[in-house]
């Protein structure tokens, strides 16, 4: 029996994303049929027992998050969908956009009608803008067979989707960085509280979901959100897209079933990573994106799912999956994650912006003979907790979990060329 | 430096996008598209904010954090070579040195005829067909040293057809 599941992918590499017919006969739209014959109190009831958390890496339960919007007055209501997937490592989003695009448009016409926004937004990074133009031409095919657009599905409700195209700032999968940016702004997060459901695009109520969480919402109409809660973890439902890399053998998307895989059948099963390339060993693995933990093989009969993931000190963000192998310096790596960092860091606080760069050259010296000593290490502990406890948002705050995981696992490398400093700053670290 | 489809054509771009404040990343990703060097020249700016009716520092904002845009020229066809570390372990150093030995420039440079650029970029979400490098809109993946001779003529040769088949459709 496959490891897998389709639910998102379904007919992915089959149906012709642009064909709206093939995708009507793979169950298309039909979605959208039922939720419009609900409530949209009753469609936040299917999504809330389904217990999707949000794709994009934060895990907030998503029928929370709706159902807390419902109740927010306001109007127009704005549904922003968030296409900036930029975590190193990621690239399921993309998959989605070029395979089921239709998908998510039926996930962000649901979401439009328990909103009753008129208007929906998906915010398309940089680097994806060769979907631009694809995406554009299948948007005005779905209105012109009443899906989207003026009065979908005959009714008297109508929804535009237009497409805003990033330009390179990985801080713009921020939420309300997202949507400063959206706004044509810089895209520098906005501090909170307000909510972005109640203070969001253009000061109104806003929903921001990522593409795998909106892509979800059809499958757990058709299926009601019981019966997809019981395909993945009694914590969190459903499935989850895997974006497998580094040096497996098969590297790709992956649509797997949440609590019941381990991280050993992600990686070595023949379905899906397939081992280790070049017959060397698997040393450390790197999971949901640049923010993420850092694991040990020890740790590799973990079950993947959010509840289990996080007992280990791990955890699911994007789904990115990035496999080393030995020859990889764990060092090294943590260099180019950090230079990830200060490429990324927008500046606007001073934890992130100059944590980031006292790391670099505390790393530096770690990787030279003699040239580090115990107060470094001692530095670099005070500067990830500093970064944790007081960076303005999730980037900064999450830049060091790398880091920190990394220490406890290869313990002997990040000692290896540390010498004694003088007596007095000798401190107990690790 | 390759010449500028007419006089007007910050302007056109403008209008194409409505004259809309809201469109400034994707009007400043058409003006240098256009401009041949990819970059957005400090007049064309004026003008841009001149005709959305904003100031010249918000659109110099916008030009100046995003990493896509550039002030100064990057060359023509700007080679851009993921530095995330999922490919930086996955062989795009020997992608960097390729391109190296093909063009004689190195990271930031652009070679003497302004036809080629090489730049690092932030992941592009080509992580499943590294080593894999971006030019304009098209990542093209699974690189060995034969392909990436064959793509690079392609560029000087103006054989768009030879490239086609190597532009990842994943």
């Amino acid at each position: 029996m496959s490891k897998l599941i389709n639910l998102i992918s379904m007919g992915a590499g089959e149906v012709a994303p642009e064909d709206i017919k093939a995708y009507q006969q793979i169950g298309g739209f039909e979605a959208l049929k039922k939720a419009m014959s609900m409530s949209p109190a009753q469609i936040v009831e299917e999504v809330k027992a389904a217990k999707l958390l949000g794709r994009g890496g934060a895990a907030f339960p998503l029928g929370i998050k709706w159902e807390h919007l419902l109740h927010i007055e306001g109007e127009p209501k704005y549904i922003v969908c968030n296409a900036d997937e930029g975590e190193p490592g990621t690239f399921k989003d993309r998959f989605v956009l070029r395979q089921v695009p239709l998908r998510l448009f039926e996930g962000i016409a649901i979401a439009g009608y328990v909103f009753n926004s008129p208007k929906a937004y998906i915010y398309l990074r940089g680097e994806y803008r060769d979907l631009k133009e694809k995406l554009l031409s299948i948007i005005d095919k779905a209105k012109s067979a009443g899906f989207l657009g003026k009065n979908i599905l005959g009714s008297n409700y109508s929804l535009e989707i237009e497409i805003i195209s990033g330009a390179g700032a990985y801080i713009c999968g921020e939420n309300s960085a997202l949507l400063n940016s959206t706004e044509g702004k810089v895209g520098r997060p906005r501090i909170k509280p307000p909510h972005l459901a109640e203070v969001g695009l253009f000061q109104m109520p806003t929903l921001v979901n990522n593409v795998e969480s909106l892509a979800a919402i059809p499958e757990i109409l058709l299926l009601g959100g019981q019966r997809y809660l019981e395909l993945g973890h009694p914590d969190s439902g459903g499935s989850k897209l895997i974006s497998l890399a580094g040096h497996c053998l098969q590297r790709g998307i992956y649509e797997i079933p949440l609590g019941r895989l381990t991280l050993r059948d992600i990686i070595f099963d023949p379905e899906l990573g397939g081992g280790i390339a070049d017959g060397k060993k698997l040393k450390f693995f790197h999971l949901g994106g640049q923010s993420g933990a850092i694991g040990h093989p020890d740790q590799l009969d973990t079950v993947y799912s959010y509840t289990d993931l996080r007992a280990a000190g791990l955890s699911v963000g994007s789904g990115a999956v990035v496999v080393m192998d030995e020859s990889v310096s764990i060092l090294e790596y943590l260099k180019a994650v950090n230079e990830f960092f200060i490429h990324e860091s927008c500046g606007k606080c001073v934890p992130c912006r100059e944590g980031n760069r006292q790391i670099h050259k505390i790393l530096d010296r770690l990787l030279i003979p003699g040239a580090a000593t115990r107060t470094d290490l001692a530095t670099l502990r005070r500067l990830i907790d500093t970064m944790t406890a007081a960076s303005f948002c999730g980037l900064g705050q999450t830049a060091a979990v790398a880091i920190s995981t990394a220490w406890k696992h290869f313990k002997s490398e990040f000692e290896a060329n540390v010498v004694d400093g003088p007596e007095h700053y000798k401190l107990a670290v690790g | 430096m390759q010449k500028i489809s007419g006089d007007n054509f910050i302007s056109e771009i403008v209008q194409k996008h409505n004259n809309d404040p809201q469109q400034l990343t994707s009007i400043l990703h058409d003006v240098q598209e256009a401009s041949g060097q990819n970059y957005v020249a400090e007049p064309w700016a004026r003008q841009i904010a001149e005709l959305l009716q904003t100031p010249i520092s918000h659109v110099y904002e916008v030009l100046t954090f995003y990493s896509m845009f550039s002030t100064e020229p990057k060359g023509k066809v700007l080679i851009e070579i993921c530095n995330s570390a999922p490919c930086r372990f996955n062989r795009s150093h020997e992608l960097l040195a390729w391109c190296k030995e093909e063009l004689g420039i190195g990271v930031g440079e652009i070679t003497p005829d302004g036809e080629f650029g090489i730049a690092y970029t932030s992941c592009v979400g080509a992580c499943d067909v590294s080593p894999s490098l971006k030019i304009g809109e098209d990542v093209y993946g699974n690189l060995n040293r034969s392909k990436l001779t064959q793509l690079i003529n392609s560029f000087r040769e103006n054989r768009p057809e030879l490239r086609e088949p190597l532009i990842c459709q994943n």
